[in-house]
């Protein structure tokens, strides 16, 4: 029987070998694949409710195996904590064994230096001990730690590979904690805001709002920004025709409610960084405006609805809710910014730009389910209750009476709205640096080679000494044989050869 | 503007440089065949095998001393596996050369860095492997290497021209940025030389295949005859680790880089997006790949293995990852 700290000895041996590491790297590349392959949560959470819906049974399945957000996984953590526990066993004591090897002597030199990898010998009359000296004063001049014993010279360098390789696995645990650290004290939100509107930075002003564990609502910067315009181009013509050239947002930023407002523009790669927070321009759109009168006559709706993107020629679907009207009207359609003259395939644009707007809606009267308690999505419409009462095609500008005098829809015209990505990472300087931090010990660890070279003077019966250099490459860098024959050179100039016949 | 003329030339200009490479692969094919080990792989085993094993655990200090009689030769001076050998490697210069200026009339027709969509990915890709590989010959001779770097350099731009080719254009937002330089061109370097290592790490399993078997004293037979024309196993096993060892903090410094574009363009350095989680893949198993070679009973052939999945981690993120999987990094041009 194994007592239970012999076993726990043993476990942690095993975590904190090289075998164990090795095949916990694995065990995280394999891990990360269904991170790739399924929809995930974090990233695209409508495809997540499709993908579940579409197949509803191995959806449920593949839920519970966390396969929608791999990478917030109990198991996928599991891997990297242990991972990272192995990391910090395995690199902890060599940093004290380090320590030691600092302050430490070149070994001696062994028996055989005929038997080292390469290998250099001659005879030189020159005396032994003063040519051992000088030897390892040169050496030692040319950065080499030297060591002098009774018949050799000991050399050694590339002590930094160590210290890179070190500082490497230590900069990977720093850059664990700070991207924790930053996620937890962090959030990020997304929101979308149409042109002429505006956004102040309140929980309830966001469409989607996730803090971290550790943040409080009660800390956002009380900044605000308006949407002044959204301005996108297009390629026209060429196989690329509606690829997106260009687009950015202008706006007018307050970084605190008594500043003066600042014109700024935002772009895809160029963020708008206000009170500590990251607003980036992730999206856009198309939002028509709507006059809705009600079969009194009363205006229920007047507006400009957010219609959602479904194609790349900016086909974009959206609703109109007007719980106020009597009986309660709802218009369901799409926004066609350039639209297509075959409906054959059903209402869609042809090119991403607003060439030739339309909308295409129907409208439906009964009830819209708003007071059943159960929330809604502002992007649809619950016909489960209401009749559908016409359907119509409109330029802007255009009217529409309802039949039977059930009311007026008016498409009044429409503006552009922008998508923005906002964000406070407290962490990311820290991450950036530990990267760096990184990167600068792994080009140490694998570029700086460490060598061993020694010098063996043997006194000979006849005239004069047998002067041998052997070196010996602790890793695989390329240049050992140049290093001996540099070194062996030191030696020579101090301790001719002589030939004998 | 598009300067279409110039965008012309380009296409022009890779199709010479395919041609180019099909005459050198044909070259390399018959000096490969005409070439032998100046010791032959039976006696080069016997005598590895002889020097003690404390000496071969030296690791590489051993190595140095069993290189020189294991290099290949392709005959005499004037002999015709030679000649080939020759030509195949100023043909592989000069087709690398004119890809090389095709890339640069792609990127001047359009005013940008040409690297922009899949077409010119490939492009790049291929004019990476090919100039990595004629700058690791410019200091050792690498003509039995020739034949497997020049196929899937055809290969690669095959594909370019007929399935991914785009018109010269203007780039899309999300690519207007001086991280497309920094990021994409690191990406681009570490592909081409993590190609050229695993064509070494997959040549290392043939020779090691061969050497084994010569050991185990049985017949070599097919495999034999290629590791006959090729390095020995370890000389082989050396260079493609020095290769990986070498990119590895290049490919570290790529996956950063689009991090840092990555919080500039969408707003977070790490989203686990397919492309990202398969660079993360990739470089996981090249870490792996490092690891393994300083663990008893992983060096070897299971090392090449692991190299060899780094590799197909890297042709995943790039043709399935590009093509198959919508996620924010959709700028193939593929239709
Ligand atoms: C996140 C996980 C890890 C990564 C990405 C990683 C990465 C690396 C890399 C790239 C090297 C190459 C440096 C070289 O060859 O000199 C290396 C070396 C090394 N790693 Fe890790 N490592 C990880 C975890 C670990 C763990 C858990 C251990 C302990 C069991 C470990 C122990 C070592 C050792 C001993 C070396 C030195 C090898 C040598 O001397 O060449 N590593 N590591």
């Amino acid at each position: 029987m194994l007592s239970f700290t012999a076993w726990l000895r043993w476990l942690w041996r095993q975590l904190t070998s090289m075998r164990i590491a090795l095949f916990l790297l694995f065990l995280l590349a394999l891990a990360s694949v269904p991170g790739s392959i399924f929809p995930q949560r974090g990233t695209a959470p409508a495809k997540v409710s499709q993908y579940i819906r579409d197949n509803p049974k191995s959806g449920l399945f593949l839920d519970r195996l966390h396969m929608f957000d791999v990478f917030a996984s109990p198991w996928f953590a599991a891997i990297y904590l242990l991972l990272f526990i192995s990391l910090a066993g395995c690199v902890i004591p060599r940093l004290f064994e380090y320590w030691r090897e600092l302050r430490s002597q070149p070994p001696a030199a062994p028996k055989n230096l005929s038997r080292l990898g390469v290998y250099q010998t001659w005879h030189s009359v020159a005396s032994a001990e003063v040519a051992l000296q000088d030897t390892a004063k040169n050496w030692a001049k040319k950065g080499w730690r030297v060591r002098t014993g009774s018949d050799y010279v000991s050399a050694e360098r590339g002590y930094a590979r160590e210290f890179g390789n070190l500082l490497f696995h230590f900069a990977l645990l720093g850059l664990l904690v700070a991207v924790g650290v930053g996620s937890s004290y962090g959030f990020r939100g997304t929101v979308i805001v149409r042109e002429g509107y505006g956004f102040a930075n309140n929980v309830t002003q966001y469409d989607s709002f996730t803090p971290g564990r550790a943040y409080s609502v009660n800390e956002l910067a009380p900044f605000s920004f308006s949407l002044t315009k959204f301005h996108a181009a297009y390629q026209v013509g060429g196989m690329q025709s509606g690829a997106a050239r260009e687009f950015h947002a202008d706006v007018s930023v307050k970084s605190s409610p008594t500043a003066l407002p600042k014109k700024v523009r935002i772009e895809v790669n160029e963020p708008l960084r206000v009170a500590g927070v990251t607003v980036y321009l992730v999206g856009h759109g198309y939002s028509p405006e709507f006059t809705v009168r009600d079969s009194k006559g009363n205006v229920v709706w007047k507006d400009a609805a957010i219609f959602l993107p479904q194609d790349a020629n900016f086909t974009s679907n959206g609703v109109v809710k007007a719980p106020d009207s009597v009986p309660q009207l709802g218009l369901q359609g799409y926004f066609l910014p350039t639209v297509t003259s075959d409906f054959s395939m059903g209402p869609r644009s042809i090119f991403p730009a607003a060439d030739d707007p339309e909308v295409y809606m129907s409208a439906w009267q009964g009830d819209l389910g708003l007071d059943s308690g159960i929330p809604q999505s502002v992007y649809q419409l619950d016909t489960t209750k209401m009749k559908r009462i016409g359907i119509e095609e409109l330029a802007p500008g255009e009217k529409w009476v309802l039949p039977n005098g059930q009311g007026v829809v008016e498409f009044t015209g429409f503006r552009q709205w922008a998508a923005f990505s906002l964000a406070h990472d407290p962490g990311k300087g820290w991450a950036l640096l530990f990267a760096i931090l990184a990167i600068a010990g792994l080009t140490m660890s694998l570029l700086i080679p460490r060598r061993r070279v020694w010098l063996r003077i043997t006194e000979t019966p006849d005239d004069g000494n047998l002067y041998e250099v052997g070196g010996l490459a602790k890793t695989q860098a390329p240049g050992l044989p140049a290093d001996v024959t540099k070194l062996a050179q030191l030696a020579l100039a101090i301790a001719p050869e002589v030939t004998r016949d | 503007m598009i300067n279409e003329s110039l965008a012309h030339t380009s296409n022009i200009l890779v199709y010479a440089a395919m041609t180019g490479f099909v005459v050198a692969m044909v070259a390399f094919a018959i000096s490969l065949s005409k070439s032998r080990r100046i010791e032959s792989l039976e006696d080069s085993v016997a005598r590895t095998n002889s020097i003690s094993p404390a000496a071969r655990l030296g690791g590489t200090a051993t190595l140095e001393q069993a290189t020189v009689s294991t290099a290949v030769t392709d005959g005499d001076e004037r002999g015709a596996g030679r000649r080939a050998g020759n030509i195949g490697m100023s043909l592989t210069w000069l087709s690398t050369l004119l890809l090389g200026a095709s890339i640069l009339c792609r990127g001047i027709s359009a005013h940008r860095l040409p690297w922009g969509n899949m077409y010119e990915f490939s492009l790049a890709a291929g004019f990476a492997i090919s100039i990595s590989y004629c700058v690791l010959s410019v200091k050792r001779d690498l003509r039995w290497l020739g034949l497997f770097i020049v196929v899937p350099v055809l290969l690669d731009l095959g594909i370019a021209t007929t399935v991914l080719y785009t018109d010269s254009e203007d780039l899309v937002p999300a690519l207007h940025s001086y991280w497309l330089a920094i990021h994409v061109t690191a990406a681009t370097v570490c592909v081409g030389a993590f190609s050229v290592g695993a064509a070494l790490s997959a040549l290392y399993l043939v020779a090691e295949r061969a050497e084994s078997r010569i050991l185990a004293g049985l017949e070599v037979g097919r495999t034999g005859a290629l590791a006959n024309r090729l390095p020995s196993a370890d000389r082989l096993d050396l260079m493609a680790y020095r290769i990986h060892a070498f990119m590895f903090p290049l490919w570290t410094f790529a996956v950063i880089s689009g991090a840092i574009w990555a919080e500039a363009a969408w707003g977070r350095y790490w989203g686990w997006d397919p492309k990202e989680t398969w660079a993360f893949i990739t470089w996981v198993i090249y870490a792996a790949y490092l690891h393994a070679r300083v663990t008893v009973g992983w060096r070897g052939r299971k090392a090449a293995y692991i190299a060899l999945a780094g590799i197909s981690a890297i042709l995943v993120n790039y043709f399935v990852v590009n093509i198959l999987i919508p996620g924010l990094h959709s700028y193939s041009g593929v239709k």
